[in-house]
This record gives structure tokens, sequence and C-alpha cells, in this order.
């Protein structure tokens, strides 16, 4: 129990922990290795009750404050990136956006069974020519009598072509505001005619996540399933990235927490020598700056969560968060490869995979360079 | 059916170290747990919950801060949970701390009572006898396995150091149960939010039912006089040999120790 953690994080960490640990950790390395999305894996994750944590249980959701929620993702990124990155892409930005701008009909067709690890939900923003630039994304969505029809594509959508995804939420222009594009956020069933997901292989890490392109071609759905207001895609987009945020920090806190234990483990036990690795102060000093930085990065993703929990303005210190401890997590997994020397270069060893899989941390639901944008417009610059 | 488990807060003993000064445990930031073999008994009586609609208490001795391993068995299913704790307990043996259970078992209805073979911190393996003793229970101990009829007779699969022995015992009864006897379950996250939402009754000395000589420090004739951590033995040697050739290097290494 610390300043912000009382009985009940503990012991959702404690559970979490030795699933991870017991579940996911024996079969990490041969996901990894075969590029495999593991569907028992995300549906004993649902039966553990890790999809919509957050959510109301009158939407099938566990009713715990975001911070439980940030724990489950720390502990499972401390020992696979790939399970923990279909944790919080599903959480925060398939659940999050239909629990908080949905329609009551919305909600009640779709949360519940996004809660139970047995359906999956995309957030299709990131474009082929629109990443960082969201507001350069040319998918469009024009009105044809009750219908939107949506024509573009979207790219490196997580969870968005699984054989369980039941759709995604589609940013696309619907107007225009003066000079400028107007967006909107509209719900999109896998099944539409027009509509199609296909998984994106050969990625460097998150290799056992399942990652979409998707392509919309005469995509029609009701005017009905339109997210939010006409207009608001922007609005919804952005605060659907400042929780996000939390969850990517979140992974990186947990990578740089495995990264950290494994390597002391690794410098406890190998000799050279003739004695301990830690033993000798130019290791001893690395972990030393391991632990450091990894507390300070808890401290910082904690208070930001408690802010939010506490309907305060958080979404400088989600963007303080995201950038650092993604930052934190390359740093410590770099460190945590020199510790390993030539065994850290092979895929034996975790800190292998926890070396490719940190390098998305910084790149991820925002740059760090647009994390810094996000914050230095935050105090006036 | 109701089901009484008992359960103990046990420091972490992978982690553990002795003050040497007074040859007691370090308990300071030591992680405490529920201790593996009661976890395995709580395991047993939520799989009854499960096909025999069994009600379960889990009832534990122990400081305030022991609630912990009350709200983590009621995450995993248990339906009441009461934490024994009063000053007057304190101190306690393995024969004082039975009798405080027994005298706060005097006050529960069950038809059966599980507890763990045994605590990682003391590794006596005494209170669930005692308890039995005192209330004058049947028991059968070191169970690996247990099935119930749906009426009044448990089938006990009770391990021994060759195998294992099959037994009936009607209820009411006490097992003690091993850790290995069941995989138990995660803690469900609903299941946490839940416990959290509900109450650990706290139970004192007016509560229960025992003489209260037989409580605490007065009521345990057991006496520590040291306790030390054990030193690492040296690794022995591993030889790989036929029977013939085998007795012959045992009988040469008993020789070089002039044990034989």
């Amino acid at each position: 129990m610390d300043i912000f953690c009382n009985e009940q994080h503990d012991l959702i960490r404690q559970s979490v922990r030795q699933f991870a640990e017991t579940e996911i950790k024996p079969l990490a390395q041969e996901l990894d290795e075969k590029e495999q999305f593991s569907y028992p894996l995300t549906k004993r994750m649902g039966e553990l009750g890790l999809f919509g944590m957050y959510i109301a249980p009158e939407y099938g959701g566990q009713g715990t404050d975001y911070l439980s929620y940030i724990i489950a993702v720390e502990e499972i990124a401390r020992v696979d990136g790939s399970q923990a990155a279909t944790l919080a892409a599903h959480n925060s930005l398939g659940i999050g956006p239909i629990n908080r701008y949905g329609t009551e009909e919305q909600k009640i067709q779709y949360l519940p069974r996004l809660c139970t690890g047995e359906a999956l939900w995309g957030f299709g923003l990131t474009e082929p020519d629109a990443g960082s630039d969201s507001r350069g994304s040319r998918t469009v969505a024009l009105p044809d009598g009750d219908d939107w029809v949506i024509n573009g594509s979207k790219i490196f959508i997580t969870n968005a072509a699984t054989k369980i995804t039941l759709g995604s939420t589609i940013q696309a222009v619907t107007g225009t505001q003066g000079d400028d594009k107007s967006f909107s956020t509209i719900i999109v069933p896998q099944d539409t005619p027009g509509y199609s997901a296909a998984e994106m292989h050969r990625k460097m890490m998150w290799r056992a996540s399942n990652t979409g392109q998707l392509f919309l071609d005469g995509c029609r759905v009701p005017k009905s399933n339109l997210l939010g207001k006409e207009g608001e895609g922007s609005k919804i987009m952005l605060s659907t990235l400042d929780s996000g945020r939390l969850a990517i920090a979140a992974m990186g806190l947990g990578l740089a927490q495995g990264a950290y234990e494994m390597s002391l483990a690794y410098a406890k036990e190998r000799q050279q020598f003739g004695k301990p690795l830690i033993k000798f102060q130019a290791i001893a000093f690395k972990l030393a700056d391991m632990a450091t930085k990894v507390e300070t990065a808890r401290n910082l993703l904690y208070k930001a969560c408690w802010l939010k929990d506490n309907q305060q303005p958080y979404a400088k210190e989600a963007a303080m968060s995201k950038l650092y401890c993604s930052e934190v997590a390359k740093w410590v997994a770099d460190e945590g490869v020199q510790i390993h020397g030539g065994y850290g270069l092979m895929k034996d060893y975790d800190i292998e995979r926890f070396y490719r899989d940190q390098r998305l941390l910084q790149i991820g639901e925002g740059t760090s360079e647009i994390q810094r944008l996000v914050i230095s417009r935050h105090i006036g610059c | 059916m109701k089901i009484i488990v008992c359960i103990k807060q046990v420091p972490d003993t992978t982690e553990i170290k002795i003050n040497p000064a007074t040859g007691t445990l370090i308990r300071e930031g030591v992680p405490s747990i529920m201790n593996p073999d009661d976890k395995g008994g709580l395991e047993m009586a939520l799989e009854l919950k499960e096909k025999h609609n069994a009600h379960i208490t889990v009832l534990t001795m122990g400081p305030p801060q022991a609630d912990s391993i009350l709200r983590e068995a009621m995450s995993m299913g248990a339906d009441r949970a009461i934490l024994l704790t009063d000053k007057r307990f304190a101190g306690a043996d393995t024969l004082a701390t039975s009798h405080a259970l027994a005298g706060a078992l005097r006050k529960l209805d069950f038809d059966l009572i599980i507890t763990g073979r045994q605590a990682i911190d003391g590794d006596t393996a005494q209170v669930g006898p005692q308890i039995a003793e005192h209330l004058g229970l049947p028991q059968v101990t070191y169970l690996r396995d247990l099935s119930f009829d749906g009426n009044k007779t448990f089938t006990l699969t009770r391990e021994t150091e060759e195998g294992y022995q099959l037994l009936e015992a009607d209820a009411p009864c006490l097992v003690t149960v091993l850790a290995s006897a069941r995989k138990a379950r995660y803690m469900r996250v609903r299941g946490i939010v839940e416990a959290y939402s509900r109450d650990v009754e706290i139970w004192g000395f007016e509560q229960i039912e025992v003489n209260e000589e037989f409580l605490g420090l007065k009521g345990s004739p057991t006496q520590v006089k040291k306790a030390f951590a054990k030193d690492m033995k040296s690794p022995g040697s591993v030889y790989e040999a036929e029977p013939e050739e085998a007795v012959g290097i045992i009988i040469s290494k008993l020789k070089e120790k002039f044990i034989i």
C-alpha cells in the first residue's frame, strides 16, 4: 500500500501478477516467435475481469477506478507487451469511446460483449498519410438518406482484424467548419458490406498482438451509428487519447519493471571474474538507476491516474506519463540487454523481446515528439 | 452444507529473515500471503460450493492486517469472513491458537471444517488436529482429494509417505488439506471489488466460547528457545551409475567420511 494504492489495488495487482506469471509468461516467447494472436489468453483475461474494468457493472464492467485498470495493464506488461497491447487497446480505445460517448442503446448493444474477452473492438484513427497529423486524415463519410457512406482506409489499428473483432470506431471527415475539416466518429460493425480488415504482419514488436489495416469502400452504416455528435470527432479522439496515454504509460512502466527485475536477477546469478555481476559497481549503478527511474515513472503515472479518478484535469500529466514511462522503458530495456551481454541478444532470453517491444511505446498513440508538443502547450509555450 | 475454512496469514517464506538478537521473524517489509495449504483447502471448499451449493465461512486469528487474506478469500468466492483479533489472543502457540479457533467454531454451524495441513511459517501441522480434538470431531489429515455424496458422507484421499489412503467420514468432521490438492483460482476483478463492499466480522474474546486461561501467552506451553536460519549445505554430487556400481560408490564415500 502506498499513497496512491489501497488494499483493493494491492489485491488486483496480486491477482493479475499471478495470472500473468502463470498463464502468460510460459507462452509469451513462442507466441512472439510465431507472430500469433492468442484467443485463449484473450478469453482468460476476460474471465479474470480485465476487459471493461472501469466500466459500470450495468454494462458488463467491473466498476473499478482507472488506477486499478492501469495496474492491471502494468502487471501484464511486466510479463508480455503483446497481451498488454491487446488489453490496453481494447479497454482504452475500443471500449473507452463507446462508454463515454455512446447513447444508452449503443452502450447496451456493444459494451456487455466487449467486456467478456470474447469480442474485441478497434479504434480507427491513423491513416497511411495521417499519423501525428491526424487532421490530415482523408477518410470521408457522406450522408445519404438515413445512412453514412464511408470511403477511405486506416492503418496500424490494434485488435481490428481478429476473428472476434466486432467492429471499429472510425474517424471520418463529415464536413467543413469554415476552412477547416470537421470530423465525426462512426461505429462500423465488422460485417458491414464494403468494409474489410486485413491483418498486418512482420512487425518488430508486439508480435502476438493483432494489428489491422482497414478498407472502407462505399461502406454504408445507418446514421444512428454516429458516436457522439456530428463534428465532435476531434474532441472524442483527443479525449480518448488522453486516457489512452495512461495505458501506454502503464505498458512502459510494466515493461521497465519487468526488464529491471530480470536484469537484477541475472546480475545476481551471472559470475564474471569470480564474482556476481552485482558486485561490480558499473553494473550495480545501472541497476540503481533502473530502480530509481521505475519508481519515478510509477509515481508520475499514478499521480495522473489519481487526478483522473478524482475528476481533476489530467491531460498534461497523462502526456508527461506517456512520454516519461515510454522513455524509461527504452532506457531500462537497453541497459538490461547490456547487463545480459551476449545472452541478451538471444531470443531465449526475455530481455530480447522486451528490447523490441518497448520501441513502439515512443511512437504509438502519440509519438514522444507529440507528447512534448502537448506538454509545451499546457505550460504556455 | 456449511463449510468453515480456517486460514492463516503468513510471511512469504521465500523472503524470510530472522532477528538474530531475539530469534523471531522479522515481519517488516516481508510480503504477507495466504498460507498455501489453506488456499488449497479454500479451493476445495469453493468446488463444493459450486457442486453442492455450500456456504463458506473463512475464519482467521491474527492482527487487524490479517483482514487482507479474508478479502482475498471473499474475492475468490467465500461468503462470510470472520477475523478473531484481541489482545488476549496475542502470543499464542499452536495450542492456544487452536483453543481460540475452537472457541469461535463453537459459535458457528458447520458440516465440514477445512484447515491447511500446516503453515509455512511454523510448519507444525498441529492446529487443525488440535481443533478437532477440542471439538470432539473426527479428523482426516493430509488430504489430496475430497468428494461429497450430497447427503452426509465425504470420500477422502489422504496422502501418506508410501501412497494414499481412501477413507470415508460423515459430517461433521475436520480435514486438513495439502496445497497441491487443488490449484487455487485467481481472484477475479469483480470478486475483489465486491469483497471490499462487504464486511469482515471482527470477533474478540467476548464473542467466542472458551476459558480465558487457554488463550494467548498464558495458554501457550511452547517456549521458543532459539530460532536461526539454516546454513546452506554444500551441493551434493550426482553420479549416474548402474545399481552395482552405485553401491560401490556409496560405500566408498561413506568410508571416506568414516561413517562406516
